[in-house]
């Protein structure tokens, strides 16, 4: 796949560490589902991750602790690999929706633009977004780090071009309008650490009633 | 592990037990458990590297980095009770032939980048270390993808040919 918007490294060894919020983590794992290079470098920060953990401070275990797994493994069934799951939307994402694009419970808030909200830890919050094609997000800035990652479609902002497999990353500063592509719906997971501010689109009031 | 894998041979797992389970109990208590509760995970630890053995692949992980995922997810699970997204499998799984070279090449890499993290200095390799206990915010995170640790770039490498190279 030809992905030309990648996550940051920070971003990837926070992942690997295991130091994101849920959400976050949702994210990181749908885009490295479709990006090579992105899994290569959480793969090499898991190893810094191995390399630690195998030189770290022991702390004794008692006595009976090897005998009490031992005894445990005649209860465990083996589990095989799981098979990858063909459809629009990466396995980790199938999980929360439970079943793939054709499973997901739409939600129009306005513009012909639909939300589906997925349920995470309540740190940041992620939803799926269906942008009809031609269709412009409204112009929206957010306080802290918002995440949107292609899943189908295309859309255009100020600056590039993103496709499936593309992220785009954006800070509280930035005020960006996004743009679905002319030739089909977009549609994106896109995770935010606070709620979406918009810029006379919708009242607040209205923000409130529909999360966005 | 791979006789684990292979043939659930049970001396080779108490083996890993003895080796391992006293370090992921350290590492536990290091990222906040108390020593009851990291006792127990470290036995569940142990216990979901049997029951997923057949996920093992040396080419990709060593057992170390293929325990410390584990042990990273229970942590999340028992300390912040929340869900750790994993990516997709890969379309393939581990050969039963893996190519010994690449098994070779991965642990060779494994003992540099030990070698790398022990030549930090001190404070460096105390806030890499912090970061794996789950103890950093996301901007002492940055500061460190700037540490000179020249064995992950080919690491990443490696990772990567890999990955492109079972594409084919």
């Amino acid at each position: 796949m030809n992905i030309k918007h990648h996550l940051q490294d920070d971003t990837l060894l926070a992942y690997a560490a295991g130091n994101l919020p849920e959400a976050f983590n949702l994210i990181v794992a749908a885009h490295v589902s479709l990006c090579d290079e992105c899994r290569a470098v959480v793969e090499s920060y898991d190893s810094l991750g191995g390399a630690i953990i195998d030189n770290t401070e022991v702390a004794d275990v008692s006595a009976d602790s090897l005998a009490q797994t031992l005894a445990r493994l005649d209860t465990v069934t083996r589990e095989p690999r799981s098979t990858p799951r063909p459809g629009t939307l990466p396995a980790p994402v199938q999980n929360y929706i439970g079943g793939d694009l054709d499973a997901v419970r739409w939600r129009p808030v306005g513009m012909g633009v639909k939300q589906a909200i997925l349920s995470t830890s309540d740190t940041a919050s992620a939803r799926l977004l269906m942008i009809p094609a031609g269709v412009a997000i409204p112009d929206h800035s957010h306080e802290g780090t918002e995440m949107t990652l292609v899943l189908k479609g295309a859309f255009q902002d100020e600056d590039d071009r993103f496709a499936r497999g593309d992220i785009e990353v954006a800070d509280g500063s930035v005020s960006h309008t996004p743009v679905a592509d002319i030739g089909e719906d977009c549609i994106c997971l896109a995770v935010t650490e606070a709620p979406l501010k918009f810029k006379g689109f919708l009242p607040k009031v209205v923000q409130k009633l529909v999360r966005i | 592990m791979q006789r684990v894998r292979d043939h659930q041979d049970r001396a080779a797992f108490s083996d890993l037990f003895t080796h391992f389970a006293p370090r992921i109990k350290g590492f536990l208590i290091k990222s906040g458990a108390d020593a009851t509760m990291a006792e127990e995970c470290a036995q569940d630890v142990m216990t979901t590297l049997w029951r997923k053995a057949d996920q093992f692949d040396p080419t990709r992980a060593s057992v170390a980095t293929w325990i410390f995922t584990i042990a990273r997810n229970r942590r999340i699970d028992m300390l912040r009770r929340q869900n750790r997204p994993e990516p997709e499998e890969l379309p393939w799984g581990p050969e039963p032939e893996p190519d010994q070279a690449d098994v070779i090449a991965l642990q060779q890499d494994s003992v540099l980048l030990t070698e790398a993290l022990k030549t930090l200095p001190a404070q460096q390799r105390d806030l890499i270390e912090k970061a794996y206990f789950g103890d950093l915010t996301q901007s002492e995170i940055a500061s460190l993808t700037g540490l000179p640790l020249g064995t992950i770039k080919s690491r990443i490498r490696l990772a990567l040919d890999r990955l492109r190279h079972l594409m084919k």
